[in-house]
């Protein structure tokens, strides 16, 4: 099993993983929680333009369990294995850490020897996940130098207690812990991120379990209950180093996007909606005489709607929030992608000015109140553009409709049906939606996106471009 | 000084002290040894000096590990015949060879990428410590140690260890410099994707071979 050349997917630098080969399949996971009693999938969605089967799911790995409720998930390797202080090169991208959210159990994937048909390598039980982790409800995962890092929204004894980050050994896949020594007021968890280049990790706030399992809590919603920080922590010490409060009627932070240059120290995140006007933001982190400042550079408003056409939930703001659930920032650093889930727009920002982002594309599909059709869809569309990836050349980017089992069903009570689209991008700012790509996935609800060879959420580099 | 050691020292008795010239040289050539974090920290400061500046708590973090071998080698040639010493080396280096081979790619966790003078040294002394850098030597170390003991020899061991530490880490020094400098002015990182080949499992087996040329000289 020995390599003797590092892995070809993994690169030194952001500029040279932007020369990576295109993309032929991607992996994208599947759920069929609340709508019936059958497990949830990992498919593989073929993306070779060339292909006879292009556009389709090429592959269903059914899971041992029903109710696990996949939500992210990420690859065991990247290019970080790279990086000068603690290298291992010569481990393989080759395993997808597929968490369950709601079972907290956690499968390991081998997409070897055939990557069109992977199957499950070892099964982490969540009883083992609880007891060795402190956690549960496994979220964000995250390829590191030293161990795979893996968020977790709940702790191990319930819905109280602080959600954290854990490591997995990544070459045996065994729990080794909780990753935080000293975590001061932290208690809320969604996603994490770092800058490794300054050693330092970033984490967003979502909410408890109980605050998100069972639905929305709109009294919660209402009262700012759901998370509004930003916290810095130091890599090296895993001390909580400096938090941020983006005020509280900003309810979820949620996605962060550090640049790829390991030279920059800044980075986006996103808020999903604020309890003062039903705006949605994004904001930039950057740091200034070693002190992390954040400054909100976008802002996205409601867009007023007839009360008949909103859910039960929305009634009486008479307005569709936006809704930002994901953003991505591509490779060279220069366009973020921004998904307005309840509006059904992608748009596109040129980033180039971290402070000053500007919007050079949108593509409308979906939406609560427009139900906008693809060409090729059968209809209109329900659900809008949630979980979005990045090739690595920048050149297409993916994108799914749904959020969460029961989230998707208060804001969308229609029953939304799976769908992930593509759009294909101008280097020069601007994009249109592909009108050959459409994949179907009928009542199996879908949510992240892996691509072949890595994409613009998974590898963090060591070396400057 | 150099001159009046080194005449000290009959020529066809060169051969541990060529040895640890080597396997400097081949310590400095590993990409885990150092050379790599010294050339990302000149690439993150957008400095050629950063680069030459980190080489040296690197090198001498790494001849720490190899001084304190050579301690305890002029330690137990105090107590112990040498040539049960020399079975013992033999032994622990087949015995820590047979792990590493199916335990080569683990590294100590430590640090991260803000690294300042004592953090690279520590760093290279952990690295050069956990991978047996001076248990692999420790077979040469021995011969200098012996041959500074034998009656032709106008050599306290004392010195001719130093002198042993010394080549060896001026070796790797030179090596690292210059693999560091060809990468950052000629080729570039891609050939780290090219050319890195697994040097830890080639580690590994480096020292089941010291440990076996070992064990056939004192059979």
């Amino acid at each position: 099993m020995a390599q003797w050349k590092p892995d070809p997917s993994f690169y030194p630098s952001p500029k040279m993983a932007m020369k990576a080969p295109p993309e032929r399949h991607g992996y994208v996971v599947a759920l069929n929680y609340g709508r019936n009693d059958r497990p949830d999938v990992v498919c593989t969605v073929d993306l070779d333009p060339k292909s006879s089967t292009y556009s389709q799911i090429i592959n269903t790995l059914e899971l041992p369990q029903a109710g696990d409720e996949l939500h992210h998930f990420g690859w065991n390797a990247c290019s970080s294995a790279l990086c000068p202080y603690a290298p291992h090169p010569h481990l393989e991208r080759r395993y997808l850490i597929v968490p369950g959210m709601r079972s907290s159990r956690i499968y390991i994937i081998d997409t070897k020897p055939d990557p069109i048909r992977p199957h499950i390598a070892k099964v982490i039980e969540p009883e083992e996940v609880m007891a060795k982790s402190g956690y549960s409800r496994p979220h964000t995962i995250h390829c590191g130098p030293d161990a795979i890092y893996v968020s977790a929204l709940g702790s191990a004894n319930g819905s109280d207690g602080p959600g954290g980050i854990f490591l997995l050994d990544h070459f045996n896949f065994e729990v080794i812990g909780p990753w935080e020594l000293h975590r001061g007021s932290q208690e809320l968890s969604y996603d994490f991120w770092w800058h490794l280049a300054d050693d330092v990790l970033m984490s967003s706030e979502w909410a408890k379990p109980k605050q998100f399992e069972d639905g929305l809590v709109p009294e919660d919603l209402l009262a700012n209950k759901y998370g509004h920080r930003l916290h810095f922590w130091d890599l090296r010490k895993r001390r909580l180093a400096q938090t941020i409060d983006l005020g509280a009627e900003h309810q979820m932070l949620l996605e962060l996007r550090p640049a790829h240059e390991p030279s920059k120290t800044y980075g986006f995140a996103g808020v999903v909606v604020s309890t003062a006007d039903l705006t949605a933001s994004i904001w930039t982190w950057y740091k200034e005489k070693d002190k992390w400042q954040m400054k909100k550079v976008v802002t996205i408003p409601p867009v007023p709607a007839d009360e008949a056409d909103l859910p039960p939930l929305l009634k009486s703001f008479k307005a569709v929030p936006p809704l930002v659930t994901d953003i991505d920032l591509s490779l060279d650093d220069k366009f973020l992608y921004v998904s307005c889930w309840g509006t059904g727009e992608l748009h596109q920002y040129d980033v180039s000015d971290p402070f000053d982002p500007k919007l050079t594309g949108k593509v409308e599909i979906g939406g609560i109140v427009q139900k906008k059709e693809h060409p090729k869809s059968n209809g209109s569309l329900l659900g809008g553009p949630q979980m979005v990836e990045i090739s690595r050349d920048g050149r297409r980017v993916y994108f799914t409709n749904s959020l969460y089992s029961t989230w998707d069903d208060q804001f969308y009570p229609d029953k939304l049906k799976g769908w992930m689209v593509k759009v294909n991008t101008d280097p020069n700012g601007g994009m249109e939606l592909d009108p050959d790509f459409f994949t179907d996935f009928g009542e199996t609800r879908c949510h992240q996106v892996r691509l072949e060879g890595g994409d613009a959420s998974t590898d963090t580099f060591c070396y400057p471009s | 000084m150099l001159q009046q050691t080194l005449s000290a020292i009959p020529p066809d008795s060169f051969g541990p002290w060529l040895a640890m010239l080597g396997f400097g040289a081949y310590h400095g050539l590993n990409p885990g040894m150092g050379w790599l974090f010294a050339l990302s920290v000149g690439l993150q400061q957008r400095s050629e000096r950063a680069i030459w500046v980190s080489l040296l708590p690197i090198a001498a973090g790494h001849a720490t590990t190899i001084a304190l071998v050579a301690v305890m080698v002029m330690a137990g040639m105090r107590f112990i015949s040498s040539s049960f010493l020399q079975w013992l080396t033999a032994v622990t280096l087949l015995a820590f060879g047979a792990y590493k081979v199916f335990n080569y790619y683990r590294h100590p966790r430590w640090v991260g990428m803000k690294v300042g003078m004592r953090d690279l040294f520590v760093w290279s002394f952990l690295m050069a410590t956990a991978h047996g850098a001076g248990l692999m030597v420790a077979p040469a170390l021995l011969g200098v140690a012996s041959i500074c003991g034998s009656p032709d020899v106008h050599l306290r061991q004392g010195t001719g260890l130093f002198l042993a530490v010394s080549v060896h880490t001026l070796a790797m020094l030179v090596v690292m410099g210059s693999v560091a400098w060809i990468v950052y002015k000629k080729l570039g990182l891609a050939v780290l994707r090219q050319k890195w080949i697994n040097f830890d499992l080639i580690w590994a087996l480096a020292l089941l071979i010291v440990g076996g040329v070992a064990l056939l000289l004192v059979l």
